[in-house]
């Protein structure tokens, strides 16, 4: 059909662009694709967006990803490399051109590999093996641990400084492996069951390996390994990657770390200040208890003291001196009594003695009359003569006289 | 002699070791009647053990060995 020459204007530039715009973003299939390609004509201006084209032996598309998409970014993009991205479809307007709006970007395979990961994940899951109630607790002072992981790497040397920061105490037995690689899945398997036959068994195993892209991490998500991990004897905190990697090992293991340090870390939950703090308290609890036991023995002993004081020789003795001097006042007074009757009797014959004191009779007036040369007493006229001499005695004194 | 070998007992003692025991001892300590010369006894023997696990906490250094098949080596680490 030949088009009309005189058909009159029905569409703007602008608005038959918007007419197609409109078409194309309401299309359900172009808002939610994942399109394959060779990145060219990268440019990265100051603006933080990311402008491309991706291409392929028949086509191209103009793709950009804007600034906050690009920077959760974890893939370093350059020209030529094939990747898988997802976007919308849309169209600008201004350039009149329709484009990738791309808000993901992942390296050409990796969606194939998400896939793997997501299907066996499923079966290992329908099977149980990372049931919760399989999880064991991790021993809270482990005296041995074992390591799986690259003798060359990173994480063996964060782990262990790690350890030997928090618990020296401890003897670490490294099962080397590679962490990456064709042999890495079965090298890692032996490793886990070496760790198992060991005599004495360790506590924990650590299964780690620093961070890498999702495929530098891939033999952490092969079955025998998480199986090796599910049927292991020995509890297995694993760390793998950074915090955001998550491995079906991490499923598997009995406790999940964010990094291998932090692996070391819960595997040493107990760690040395923590040792000295509770010998400390033990060593006070001890003093004390001890203390309170010599104070109580203390106290019966010196109840004891008073108890034995009562009935101490040296009480006795005193008591005994008491009853003696009590006993001695008692005889002092008696014997007072005694003198005081004997006193008084000895008066008495003193009075009776008196009375009959020859002498007593020269008070009435008599006197008594003596000789002077023999101091005889005169009872009768024939035993004096004339001029003789006489003494007489008289109350209050004697004077001499001659006979006439 | 019995000294020595009781202090001989003791240098063999792990922390682990140790420290059971001397937990045992405390509670024993705090919650049981017993005869003053079993309590110092006791006493005595708990202030070795804490001697011996802080001697033991002291002079910790990691050992770490390598497991090649069934063989365990030491390892020296290039610091």
């Amino acid at each position: 059909m030949q088009p009309s020459l005189f058909g009159s204007v029905q569409w703007t530039v602008s608005a038959l662009t918007k007419y197609i715009r409109d078409l194309l973003e309401a299309n359900v299939t172009l808002q939610d694709v994942w399109v394959q390609g060779e990145i060219s004509n990268l440019s990265r201006p100051a603006s933080g967006h990311v402008y491309f084209t991706l291409k392929d032996a028949g086509a191209s598309l103009r793709c950009v990803m804007w600034r906050t998409d690009a920077a959760r970014l974890k893939l370093p993009l350059q020209d030529g490399m094939a990747i898988e991205t997802h976007g919308r479809i849309g169209v600008y307007e201004v350039g009149g051109q329709y484009q990738l709006y791309a808000d993901q970007i992942r390296p050409v395979g990796q969606g194939a590999l998400y896939q793997e990961f997501l299907r066996l994940k499923a079966m290992l899951e329908a099977e149980g093996l990372f049931d919760a109630e399989r999880k064991r607790n991790i021993p809270s002072f482990p005296t041995r641990i074992g390591i799986v992981t690259s003798a060359t790497g990173a994480a063996l040397r964060d782990m262990l400084t790690a350890i030997r920061r928090r618990l020296p105490l401890v003897e670490v037995i490294l099962a080397a492996a590679p962490v990456q690689g064709e042999e890495a899945p079965p090298k890692l398997v032996e490793a886990i069951e070496a760790l198992n036959h060991l005599e004495p068994l360790p506590d924990v195993i650590l299964l780690a390996r620093g961070g890498g892209s999702i495929e530098d991490l891939w033999a952490f998500n092969d079955e025998r390994v998480v199986r090796a991990v599910a049927s292991s004897r020995v509890p297995i905190i694993c760390g793998v990657g950074h915090e955001t990697d998550f491995t079906l090992c991490d499923f598997a293991a009995d406790l999940r770390a964010p990094t291998p340090t932090a692996a070391a870390e819960l595997a040493t939950q107990i760690t040395m200040v923590e040792l000295q703090e509770n010998l400390g308290t033990f060593s006070l609890q001890l003093t004390t208890s001890m203390t309170d036991m010599l104070r109580e023995q203390g106290e019966v002993v010196s109840a004891l003291r008073e108890k034995l004081r009562f009935f101490s020789p040296s009480r006795r003795i005193l008591a005994d001196r008491q009853r003696l001097d009590e006993v001695a006042h008692r005889l002092g007074i008696a014997q007072a009594h005694r003198f005081a009757l004997e006193l008084k009797q000895i008066e008495g014959l003193a009075k009776r003695l008196e009375a009959l004191n020859p002498l007593q009779v020269l008070g009435r007036g008599y006197a008594v009359v003596t000789r002077r040369i023999d101091g005889k007493a005169i009872h009768k006229v024939k035993q004096v003569k004339s001029k003789d001499g006489i003494q007489v005695r008289v109350s209050d004194g004697d004077f001499d006289a001659t006979v006439d | 002699m019995p000294k020595s070998s009781v202090k001989k007992s003791m240098d063999d003692l792990t922390y682990e070791a140790a420290f059971a025991e001397l937990e045992n001892i405390v509670a024993a300590l705090e919650h049981e009647q017993r005869s003053l010369d079993e309590s110092m006894a006791l006493y005595e023997r708990a202030q070795a053990l804490i001697k011996r696990c802080a001697e033991i906490l002291d002079k910790a250094e990691l050992k770490v060995k390598q497991l090649s098949g069934d063989t365990l080596t030491d390892v020296e680490e290039a610091e």
